[in-house]
């Protein structure tokens, strides 16, 4: 089996690696030639200010899928975030930074500790705080939605560094840092060599264990980070809306980005440009005046597509 | 006449033939042992019995007739019943759901009568010995219990033929006693029974005929009775050496041990739930230690309650001196542990890695300053151990599971040697590896204690076990049964201790 696969020549992965930028090349080519307004400055920063989060929370998504898991819980995380910012603004941004971070530790660590030390299956030990988490965050919130006056939080939110918003800078600065981690550190290597066999991992000496619960903290951290900048955004903090269905955007984009759910492999820049290309495709919809039922219909389309091709590559 | 039996049967997977012309038949109430080490062609033998795979070549006859089973359901449905090693019903349906699933009793408005199914079932169940409330969930019984069951399944669809595979590894010595009850019963009643299992004891007490299989092919067959015991232990494990593997053996040198070295792993009453008996040994500095015995016997669990990865009760490990307690995989490795299982592509190669970072995989904290990689630091290792070893492939950067057996074997051992062991456990090393790699790695092993690394090595290969190894600890169901040491180390002896019958 070995000797075929070495004498054969490798079928061609095209699709996987590179139909999600000949997809964004198409749909940005379009959009160009038949939409009005579409290639303006206050258009593209509208687009990536819409998907700035979603890049954010699916960085994480990305690293948690690379390690053959799942996290269900990256809304909830949103909307806890966005509960606990009101309490804790009074002190000042940093304070209200410095919780939101706290609160995405907490639940990493939570959600590391059913996976890698009680061995519960990720997509049922994330299930707990998908659930709970918002609850929480709405008796934390008293059910109510706040209206945001701190001039520094809607600054990270709403505001630009050298013509660029905020937002869209921290989701490059969150690509670059999940880019290196992945190539570069010890730590993205073993979470590699976990997700691709974690048995052969454990017998190598990895401590496993450790590497997942830091994933899953990683994880979020980044959708606390995109809880704080959404909630500087939107100017208001709305426990039971924000966040609401991210995790399937999330774990969308990392799909059409050609990351395999089977783990073992992360494909970062994939990941953003899954996002992008399902926020073009709303965007296109949008201004060609679809319904939000035929948009749906187009994403489910394109994930069957980007799961057919990762199942090609599986069989190879 | 026979009840079912096979001629000339071949079959072939990519790479491997799984069963080489190989003839099988099997009488009406004749208990009949079929034995063989892994990959023998035990399993694929059952799976064209029962309809799983389709031979490529051979007739298959079934009370006299040829027939072809599309699948294993038509199997089933003709009277060929199989419990397999794991219980294959459904854990979450009560009992009697299992037993009479998909021929439960109707009332006369077509729905399930369940009180008339449990009563039935209870009764049934009684002449298995199983009083358990029939209503529970199945998953609930212990899985001695749960295996009756699968046996109360198989001959209630009138059966004509039983097979078992390891049917007594998961029970009690008092339910080996009520299975055993069961199968005097079966063969009163005419129906043909194959009995899989390596317990010698086992074997000889209620089998009539028994079939060995080696490497895909027929090596004898014949009543039981009439073969010793140490012949049966000889056969499966293959004296007769081919010219080929001879030519692998000549690399082993010999032992590099000086006498009065102090041992660079030391085990000593090792115990693990039932698996383990109280395990002690040896092994010094340039020792290569060989685990003797058949499977079954705890060769791989001993191997792996080393390397922490297997839940040790009792017992102390002791590397270098120093105790490893509660060992754990990373306690372990950091002691200078490295180990190689047994199944390369389940727990050895990360396949979709490429070789450099399988290599580099377990010394990464070495490789890196502030946790960043140092490719630099890396190649230069990968190098020193492509070159080593001589891994054959297009470039470090090629995916592991694209190579070839022998390839892999030898980028896990690369990555076994590149963390700077004291001890190396091997099990089974030249396993699924071609003629050429199989000598380079025995060459490779033999090398490796020469440079003072002390060894322990695991061979279902007798000749390849006693060639390479100084000492040989031999096992019997978890327990040391005896060491053979010196002059003694030589497949006779090893095969003598391992066909004793049991205490």
């Amino acid at each position: 089996m070995t000797t075929l696969t070495l004498t054969t020549p490798r079928r061609a992965d095209w699709l996987p690696k590179y139909g999600v930028y000949l997809a964004i090349a198409a749909l940005i080519v379009y959009n160009a030639a038949f939409t009005p307004y579409f290639l303006t400055v206050s258009n593209l920063r509208i687009q990536l200010i819409q998907v700035a989060p979603i890049i954010i929370v699916a960085l994480g998504m990305a690293l948690v899928i690379g390690t053959e898991g799942i996290d269900l819980s990256v809304g909830a995380v949103m909307a806890l975030v966005a509960a606990l910012i009101p309490l804790y603004l009074g002190y000042g941004v940093i304070a209200a930074v410095i919780v939101s971070l706290l609160a995405g530790v907490a639940v990493g660590l939570i959600n590391g500790a059913l996976v890698a030390k009680v061995g519960l299956q990720p997509i049922v030990a994330t299930l707990a705080l998908f659930v709970g988490g918002r609850g929480l965050a709405v008796v934390i919130s008293d059910g109510q939605l706040k209206d945001i006056r701190n001039a520094d939080l809607i600054y990270l939110g709403s505001g630009d560094l050298l013509g660029i918003p905020v937002l869209v800078w921290t989701a490059a600065l969150a690509i670059l840092v999940v880019a290196f981690t992945v190539r570069r550190t010890v730590f993205g290597r073993r979470l590699l060599a976990i997700g691709g066999n974690r048995p052969a991992a454990e017998l190598a000496g990895l401590p496993v264990q450790r590497v997942l619960i830091t994933v899953y903290v990683l994880c979020a951290v980044l959708a606390a980070i995109a809880g704080l900048l959404s909630v500087g955004r939107i100017q208001s903090s709305d426990a039971s809306s924000i966040g609401l269905l991210i995790e399937l955007s999330a774990i969308t984009a990392v799909v059409v980005g050609g990351t395999p759910l089977t783990g073992g492999r992360v494909r970062v820049l994939g990941t953003v440009a899954g996002a992008v290309l399902m926020q073009l495709v709303i965007a296109t919809m949008i201004k060609n005046n679809l319904p939000p039922s035929t948009t749906e219909m187009v994403q489910a389309a394109i994930i069957l597509v980007a799961v057919y091709a990762a199942r090609e590559r599986k069989t190879r | 006449m026979t009840l079912l039996e096979v001629a000339g049967v071949s079959k072939v997977f990519p790479g491997v033939r799984a069963l080489d012309d190989v003839s099988f038949a099997l009488r009406p109430g004749e208990v009949h042992a079929l034995v063989g080490e892994n990959g023998a062609g035990k399993s694929t033998l059952i799976k064209v019995l029962t309809g799983v795979y389709r031979p490529d070549a051979g007739e298959l006859r079934y009370q006299g007739e040829p027939v072809s089973f599309a699948t294993p359901m038509d199997a089933q449905r003709a009277g060929i019943s199989t419990i397999y090693q794991e219980v294959n019903l459904i854990p979450l349906m009560s009992v009697a759901q299992n037993l009479f699933l998909g021929r439960e009793p109707r009332t006369t408005l077509g729905l399930v009568d369940r009180a008339r199914m449990d009563r039935e079932a209870r009764d049934i169940l009684a002449g298995y010995g199983v009083t358990t409330d029939v209503r529970a969930r199945l998953g609930s019984l212990p899985l001695g219990a749960q295996q009756m069951v699968a046996l109360a399944c198989a001959v209630m669809i009138d059966a004509k033929v039983v097979v078992m595979d390891e049917p007594t590894s998961s029970l009690e010595p008092r339910e080996v006693e009520t299975l055993f009850g069961v199968i005097q019963d079966l063969h009163e009643r005419g129906i043909g029974i194959i009995y899989v299992s390596h317990r010698m004891d086992e074997l000889y007490r209620i089998c009539d005929t028994v079939t060995i299989l080696r490497d895909g092919k027929l090596v004898h067959t014949g009543r039981l009775a009439d073969l010793e015991r140490v012949r049966l232990v000889a056969l499966m494990l293959g004296r007769e050496v081919s010219d080929v593997r001879r030519e692998g053996f000549t690399v082993f040198s010999g032992d590099h041990a000086a006498a009065d070295d102090t041992p660079v792993l030391r085990v000593s009453g090792l115990s693990s739930r039932n698996r383990l008996h109280d395990i002690s040994f040896g092994v010094r500095p340039g020792e290569v230690v060989g685990l003797g015995g058949l499977l079954g016997a705890g060769r791989s669990e001993t191997i792996k309650a080393i390397a922490g990865a297997y839940p040790v009760d009792r017992g102390e490990i002791e590397v270098d001196g120093a105790p490893l307690r509660h060992p754990t995989t990373v306690k372990a490795v950091a002691a200078g542990i490295a180990v190689q299982p047994e199944d390369r592509k389940a727990e050895g190669i990360i396949p979709g890695l490429s070789i450099r970072e399988n290599i580099a995989l377990s010394i990464l904290p070495r490789m890196s300053t502030f946790g960043l990689v140092s490719d630099a630091k890396i190649d230069e290792v990968v190098d020193r151990f492509m070159k080593r070893l001589r891994i054959k492939a297009a470039g470090p950067h090629q995916r592991v599971g694209d190579l070839s057996g022998g390839n892999q074997q030898k980028v896990l051992l690369a990555r076994l040697l590149a963390t700077g062991p004291k001890v190396l456990l091997l099990d089974e090393p030249t396993r699924g590896i071609d003629v050429g790699a199989k000598a380079e790695v025995q060459a490779l092993i033999d090398e490796l204690a020469a440079e003072g690394l002390g060894v322990v090595l695991v061979s279902s290969d007798a000749e390849e076990l006693v060639e390479g190894s100084g000492r040989v600890v031999v096992l019997r169901d978890g327990a040391v049964v005896g060491v053979l040491t010196g002059d003694d180390v030589t497949t006779e002896s090893l095969l003598a201790t391992i066909a004793e019958a049991g205490a």
